[in-house]
Formats: C-alpha cells, structure tokens, sequence
C-alpha cells in the first residue's frame, strides 16, 4: 500500500492550476507533433528541451510538461497512418497496416477513436505497472557498486542499437562518438582540460542539449531540403473522417486485444534493447495469430489490428519509463531525451532520486495519468483538428522547426558559438543518418559518458588499479553477460527481424 | 564505397583521439587511472569499429545529386550565417531572412516565402520574448 500512499501525494503535489494547464498544453502540442511526418516524439521533445530549460518553470513543472509532450506524440503518430498511410513516427508503422484500410472503407473517424482507446488502456496500464515495478527494481539497484554500475552502463548502449539492429558495429561507433564527446571539458576529478585545445568555450563540455537540437531537429531539415520533389503530394488524400466514435460493440470486442498488447508492449518496453517500435510490432504479430490465423481480414481493416499496435505502442512507451527512473538508464530513443529533459533539471535519475526526492518521482507519475486523461478527452473529439495539422505544408513548417531550435538553444546561454556549434550538429546528424549511423546511441555517450567514467574510475580507486574489480561479484558477472548477449543477438536475428517489419509494411503499400 | 570512406575518417578520428587523450597533463590530483585512460578506450573502440566499416561495408546509401548537395550545402551556409549575424542583425531580422530563404527553398511561391518569413519572425518574437519573456538578441531597430 506504500505505492498507493506515495501516489497520493504525488496527485497532491501534481494538480496546481499550472501544471494542469502544462500539461494541457504539453499533450496539444505533443499530439501536433506526433501527428506531423518527419516530427516524432524524440524530435518533439528535444526542441522543446532548452525552452522549457530558459523559461525556468520549477523541476516538476517542466517535467509535466515534457512528460506530456513526450505521451503526446505518442497518442498523435497514429493520426498520420490512418489517415495518409505514413507513419507519423516509427511506432506507429503497425498502425498503417490496419488503420489505413480501416480509412479507406469509410471507417477513419472509427480507426481513430478506437486507436485513440486503445493508447489510453496502453498507457494507463504501463503508468500502473511503472508505479509497482520501479520501486522494486530500486531495491536491486541499491546493490549496485560502482563496478556494476558501469556494467548496467554498458548494457544501455549495448542494447541500444535494439534487437532490429542491422550493423551493430555502426551502432557502437555511434555510441563511442557519443562518449567521445562526453569527454571534451576539464576533467572532474582532476581538474585538467581534456580536448580543448585552449578553446574557452570548451572548457565546460559541449552542451548536450545543443548536440541534442542539432541531431534531431535541424538534421531533419536538411533531410527534407535532400527529398524536397518527393513530399507534400498528399494534401489531396486526406479522408473524409466520418463518424468520430468508435461503436461501443467494438470496442467491446476489442477488450481482450487491449489486454495483450498492453502485456506485450509494457514487457518490450522494459527490457533494454526493444522498445516502442518493437512493442507495436510485437503486439500486431501477436494479435493476428490469435485472433486471425488464417489472415482473412488482417490488413484489410480489421478493427483489432489497430487495437493491438497502439495498445502495445503506448504501452512500451510507459514501460520504457520502468529502467529510466529507477537505474538512470533509458531503454530507447525517447527515453534518452526524456533523460536529457531529468539532467538539464538536475535531477539525476536512478535509486537515489527515489529515496531522496519521491517528491519528484511521485509527482512525475501522478503526471503522467493526469496526462493520459488530457490526451484522451483531447484526442477523441479533437482528432479532427489535429487532422488539419497534417495540411500545413512543409516549406512553413520546417523553417518553423529550424527557428524554434535557434532560439531554444540561443536561450540556454546567449552564445552564437552555441548556436555554430548546433549547426555543426545538425550537419553530423545529416551525415550519420545518410550512412544509417543511429543517432540515439551518440545522444545517450554525450548524456551518460562522464558518470559512466566516474563510476570506472571509483571501482577502480577501490580496488587499488586491478581491473578484474569489473567482474568481481557475480551481479556484476550477470550484468556482463547480459551485455554481451545484447550485443550479439542482433547480429544473428537482427536483418531478419527488421526484414519482417519492412515486409509487413511494404506487403499493405503494394497492396494500394 | 561510402562506409569505407567513413572507416578512413573514423580511423583517422580515433588515432588523433587517442593522441590527444595521451597529452592530456598529469594533475597533483591524480586517482588511479588518471584522465586518460578512459578516453584512450573509447578511442581504441571506435578505431575498431572504423576497421569493421572497412573491412565489411554496408551498401552504399543513395546520395543526393549535385545540385541537392549544393541545395543542402546553401542551407548550412545560411544557419552558420544566422549563428554569426545574430548578435549583430538582432533576432527578428535574422529569422525573417533565414526562414524566408528555407521556406522559399522547400518549395514555397517567393510570396509566400516573404510572407512566411515576416510572419514567422513577428510570431515567434511575440510568442517568446513578449508573451514568455525569453532573452532574444536585440538588434540595431531594438528587436
């Protein structure tokens, strides 16, 4: 029962008129995004990042605000595949394969409810399942040492590249860069300049959150510049949405799908290396074979296969959160952005935060149901209007999201080398997904890179310099494993897995 | 071809980090395995990944042509030329001309690109600096 007490009180702290109204507008904007081609939820939230940074709302404050733009976009990457068959964000690829036949046979206002329901069962369950579970692992992660500590930072980037990975080797250059990053600045424990090369403007490191914009946001730009003639073709698709509510006899009928992809999602979303886009897939294939063995009307618009997705979709979202708060380290994309939002606060995530501001971690949760209620009110008789977001064309929309990252990172310290050092990044960002390089992984080194060298540095001053400190408990031992198992699974399943997910798309867009 | 270009340079990244991770100067405060070592590893990693790059290359992905490349080459000039103008132009200036040559170059009517540009400056700057009260830079008119 000492959840539920905690949970009280993080309601208690959660609802001021502010924060209610944050998260208000957290969800709307979220929701805007999510739904937007091109602007997922890791976008979203990065550019977001150094404005709610300079505007100085307290920690809990801006915590509900990003926590609602992050669900947000969430609920919102359903919106684009119904309607256009493009997903809005990696996620919601599953959601294409049902959604859009659903909307083509006239049943999009359906599809979009239902998918809507669907969301808020996925997320509300994860949000219960994270307020039981994190506690639990808290007392695991209270017997961590150092030594271990470097171990589970080495799970997070050797999983990082997922199970769908295709070449781990670029995932773990990726991660290196990152790290590498990290690692420019004056050194904490000794107080010598690393990497700067009598650059003042180095001495303090490279703001993440920079690197972070410039990644993200402004590479997508660029990207959008490189297939200018291939986009805005779709203005005329968009369906008549028809009537906006889901009968209740399907939704009824829906009840044992949202229940199963609910398990599924939350359980990808917490293991490191699946994640949400995993989850939705996982919950679709799933569904269709035990609902629809022999694929009579998989695909062709069958309200379950909507379901499924986005109940597993949001649902890993949550789950995601389940290793973020309670061991500090994320276990996908999102996550590391929502842990870039935790760090820019001060706040940093793991056992402590849970025994020394409960406060926060309460409150962040009791956040997130107020959210999910937002975004469901918000979501089913909005959906329309969230719809039109999908006529603003791109050539106003782009340099919009161009500005915004100028001035979020302008904000953070007046600095027009800040803003030279994110064009830099936007360029990187171009490059590396030109090269299919993952971003996250860099993201997460520049996040976690200086606490992962000081817990190495800490094993190793208490074992006097002897290196086998590193696997000298067997916690540590099965950390290790764990990492090494990470990293080599995708290597044997990893092109065959993401070769399904390809073919389950292409199998629906052929079938136009 | 490309992932082995990017091997090279990767290589090349690796072998100057870890040189410069070696110059790195001794401290009176020095722990166990001083500011160094952790930096050499990440370093000796990444030359490992470059060499995978070299040795086992992805296909090649589809570089834009020349004139796309140029297309992109333009817009960064544009953003390092809004990082430099900015404390000088002030902030509505620099966005105005920076989002009217984006929206022009996304493929908007020269029109609509003035106007996006007018009215993304006029929006953003009521949006966060009269309405949110953030710091913009503040050019000679005063905005």
């Amino acid at each position: 029962m000492d959840t539920l007490a905690n949970l009280a009180d993080g309601f208690a702290i959660a609802i001021t008129f502010q924060n209610l109204g944050l998260a208000l507008i957290g969800a709307f904007l979220g929701t805007m995004m999510g739904a937007l081609p091109g602007l997922g939820p890791a976008n979203g939230v990065a550019i977001l990042i150094p404005i709610s940074f300079s505007l100085g709302f307290g920690p809990l404050s801006s915590l509900i605000l990003m926590t609602a733009v992050y669900y947000g976009a969430m609920y919102g990457g359903r919106i684009s595949s119904i309607l256009l068959n493009i997903p809005g964000d990696e996620p919601a690829m599953m959601t294409c394969l049902d959604g859009y036949p659903m909307a083509r046979k006239g049943m999009a206002g359906e599809a979009l409810s239902l998918s809507g329901i669907a969301s808020f069962v996925g997320s509300i369950f994860a949000t219960i399942g994270l307020a039981v579970l994190a506690p639990q692992l808290v007392k695991i992660a209270l017997l961590f040492g150092p030594a271990e500590y470097f171990a589970l930072f080495t799970i997070a980037f050797a999983t990082l590249g997922g199970v769908a990975s295709a070449n781990q080797a670029k995932a773990a250059f990726a991660a290196m860069l990152g790290l590498g990053i990290a690692m420019i600045g004056v050194d904490t424990q000794t107080g010598v300049e690393r990497f700067t090369f009598g650059e003042m403007h180095l001495m303090d490191g490279i703001d993440f959150l920079v690197a972070i914009v410039g990644l993200f946001a402004l590479s997508e730009v660029f990207i959008f510049l490189e297939h200018r003639s291939t986009g805005g073709a779709d203005e005329g698709k968009l369906k008549n949405i028809g009537r906006m509510m889901a009968p209740w006899s399907m939704i009824r009928a829906c009840i044992p799908t949202f229940t199963r992809g609910t398990v599924i999602g939350f359980l990808a979303g917490v293991l490191p290396g699946a994640g949400a886009s995993l989850g939705s897939f996982l919950a679709y294939t799933a569904e269709r074979q035990i609902a629809d063995p022999q694929g009579r009307t998989f695909g062709k618009g069958d309200p379950r296969g909507v379901a499924a997705p986005e109940a597993g979709n949001n649902a890993a979202a949550g789950g995601a959160l389940v290793p973020m708060l309670a061991l500090g380290v994320p276990g996908s994309g999102t996550t590391a952005v929502l842990l870039a939002v935790l760090l820019s606060l001060n706040i940093t995530p793991g056992p402590l935060l849970f025994a020394q501001q409960p406060d926060v971690v309460w409150g962040l949760i009791a956040a997130l149901f107020i959210a999910n209620v937002m975004l469901l009110i918000l979501n089913i008789p909005l959906v329309g209007l969230f719809s039109r977001v999908l006529l603003v064309p791109i050539h106003i929309l782009m340099p919009l999201v161009a500005m915004v990252s100028f001035i979020g990172v302008y904000g953070i310290s007046g600095s027009s080398f800040d803003l030279t050092m994110m064009v830099c990044f936007g360029i990187l960002g171009w490059l590396l997904r030109k090269m299919s390089v993952p971003l996250v992984p860099v993201i997460l080194g520049i996040l976690l890179g200086n606490e992962m060298e000081v817990n190495l540095r800490r094993a190793m001053t208490l074992s006097d310099g002897d290196w086998l400190t590193l696997v000298g408990s067997p916690l540590a031992v099965a950390l290790w494993l764990i990492a090494i198992v990470g990293f080599v699974a995708p290597m044997v399943f990893g092109a065959r897995l993401k070769r399904k997910m390809a073919e389950e798309h292409d199998e629906v867009a052929a079938g136009d | 071809m490309s992932d082995r270009i990017m091997g090279g340079i990767g290589l090349a990244l690796s072998l100057f980090y870890i040189w410069a991770a070696t110059i790195i100067p001794e401290s009176f405060m020095a722990d166990v395995i001083g500011p160094s070592t952790f930096p050499i590893i990440i370093g000796v990693l990444m030359a490992v990944c470059s060499l995978v790059f070299i040795a086992r290359p992805d296909p090649d992905p589809v570089w834009p042509p020349l004139n796309r490349l140029a297309e992109i080459g333009f817009a960064i000039l544009v953003c390092f030329l809004y990082a430099q103008l900015i404390d000088e132009l002030g902030f509505a200036i620099c966005t105005a001309l920076a989002s009217g040559y984006l929206c022009w170059r996304l493929g908007g009517t020269p029109v609509t690109a003035v106007l996006t540009g007018l009215g993304l400056a006029a929006g953003l700057y009521l949006i966060f600096k009269t309405i949110l009260g953030l710091s913009l830079a503040a050019g000679p008119l005063g905005f």
